[in-house]
């Protein structure tokens, strides 16, 4: 028995050792694992025009541009986080799920006057699920319009059922 | 130290008695039925509800239901892989032969599981996202979990002695194990393209009931599957375990005296 009892507590201590060494590698290199940086990250300090960054937020409602340079569309949009925003110029297709606002990542680099040339735009779609018909009846009754973010909490939704788009939510 | 040795003795003849290989063939041939069926069943019920009864999302459409094999099965690679991890910690510290025959049928059908989970997470991220792949911290982190399960594969079976595979292979799975909280808060601690986890235990879900619970009954029936899959594999191990020692007793005793072949036979007993 004491041989086990050694061998447990060796397994013990060296997980132990293991996980804070883990953790304390990835706390210094943090700012590295981060996907995307926020726009009032940037706008408190600009990386240099030289680096590619990823950029994200959400698209600013009323922002988006569109133009044609041949057959290329040409997009011209602001991203936000709530407290800064960046204009970010983007020549190319959309992904599907673009529109305002929603959360996007565009990754390209800061020009010297500010704004954002992106190479590439990626949507982020957030963590709720509804029905097409839950989501009209949200915007109907005046509770959410996905122009300016996220929906609502999801406990006033999650059981309104498709069929009958108008019922009451079961909430308190 | 006094009350340790006691504990510790206690809790290895809890797991003597569940992981003597001659009771596990026993208890699990009866119960390896009511795994398989229910499987099936529930697992058909819910991919069944998933992809044609839940409602299509109300800006992803359909391509929403990759979400009922995507998600059950990245659950079931982080918790195939807790299971791994603790057949590990058992074969270490209490040598069970069992723990590491788990162990070995685990590996492979996690590494499946991941890879379904890479798989069907990469089909929806182009659609959605617009990119295939993206080194964000969940999905690097589970591509390393994916790598994980492969290395344990290889180096469990790369040893000519056995026992030697065993013991480096559940070293391996016990530092991996460190990876598992790093995928679960990985959407947490650092902004990704992966958006965060629907289901939580403080808050409400974020996704439609209509939507949830047939991810919830696909869950299950993945679960079980899985279960029902290791059982499967484990006892044609055990059998397989059995008929080697069998084999290769003949030898022992052609060359040796008969307390010896007692002896033999003892560990023959114990071991299958």
């Amino acid at each position: 028995m004491k041989r086990k009892t050694r061998r447990l507590w060796l397994v013990v201590f060296c997980l132990a050792g293991l996980g804070a060494a883990a953790g304390l590698t990835l706390n210094a290199f943090s700012s590295n694992i981060v996907f995307f940086m926020t726009p009032s990250q940037v706008a408190s300090k600009p990386p240099p025009s030289d680096r590619t960054i990823r950029l994200g937020g959400m698209v600013v409602n009323g922002s988006v541009h569109r133009d044609l340079k041949g057959q290329t569309p040409i997009n011209t949009f602001e991203v936000t986080d709530g407290q800064a925003a960046v204009t970010v110029h983007f020549e190319g297709i959309l992904p599907d799920l673009f529109r305002e606002g929603q959360s996007v990542v565009a990754v390209g680099s800061m020009a010297p006057d500010h704004d954002f040339t992106a190479s590439e735009v990626l949507a982020k779609h957030d963590e709720t699920y509804m029905p097409k018909e839950v989501a009209e009846a949200l915007q109907k009754s005046g509770k959410w319009d996905p122009k300016f973010g996220p929906p609502p909490d999801a406990s006033s939704w999650n059981s309104m059922t498709a069929q009958t788009p108008g019922s009451k939510p079961k909430s308190p | 130290m006094t009350a340790t040795p006691g504990l510790m003795a206690r809790l290895g003849d809890l797991f003597h008695r569940y992981a003597n290989p001659g009771r596990f063939l026993r208890l699990s041939a009866r119960l390896q039925p009511w795994l398989t069926w229910p499987a099936i069943i529930v697992t058909a019920i819910g991919l069944g509800w998933g992809l044609f009864v839940a409602p299509a999302d109300w800006q992803q459409g359909d391509s929403v239901r990759i979400m009922y094999v995507h998600v059950p099965c990245a659950w079931l690679a982080s918790s195939g892989y807790f299971a791994l991890a603790l057949c590990s910690l058992l074969s270490l510290v209490w040598r069970h032969t069992l723990a590491d025959l788990a162990a070995a049928e685990i590996g492979p059908v996690g590494a499946c599981v991941t890879g379904i989970c890479l798989a069907t997470g990469s089909l929806w991220g182009k659609p959605m996202w617009g990119t295939w792949w993206v080194w964000d911290a969940r999905l690097t982190s589970v591509l390393v979990l994916f790598f994980l399960y492969l290395g344990h594969i290889a180096l469990i079976r790369a040893f000519d002695d056995q026992q030697r595979g065993y013991r480096a292979a559940a070293i391996l799975a016990l530092a991996g194990a460190v990876d598992l909280p790093i995928i679960k808060f990985s959407v947490q601690w650092w902004n990704t393209l992966h958006q965060p986890a629907s289901i939580t235990l403080s808050k409400a879900p974020t996704m439609s009931h209509e939507m949830l619970w047939p991810l919830l009954i696909c869950t299950i029936g993945f679960n079980l599957g899985f279960v029902a899959i290791i059982i499967a594999r484990l006892r044609a191990a055990v059998m397989e375990n059995r008929i080697r020692l069998l084999l290769s007793a003949p030898a022992a005793r052609g060359s040796s005296s008969g307390s010896v072949t007692d002896r033999s036979k003892d560990q023959g007993e114990q071991v299958a």
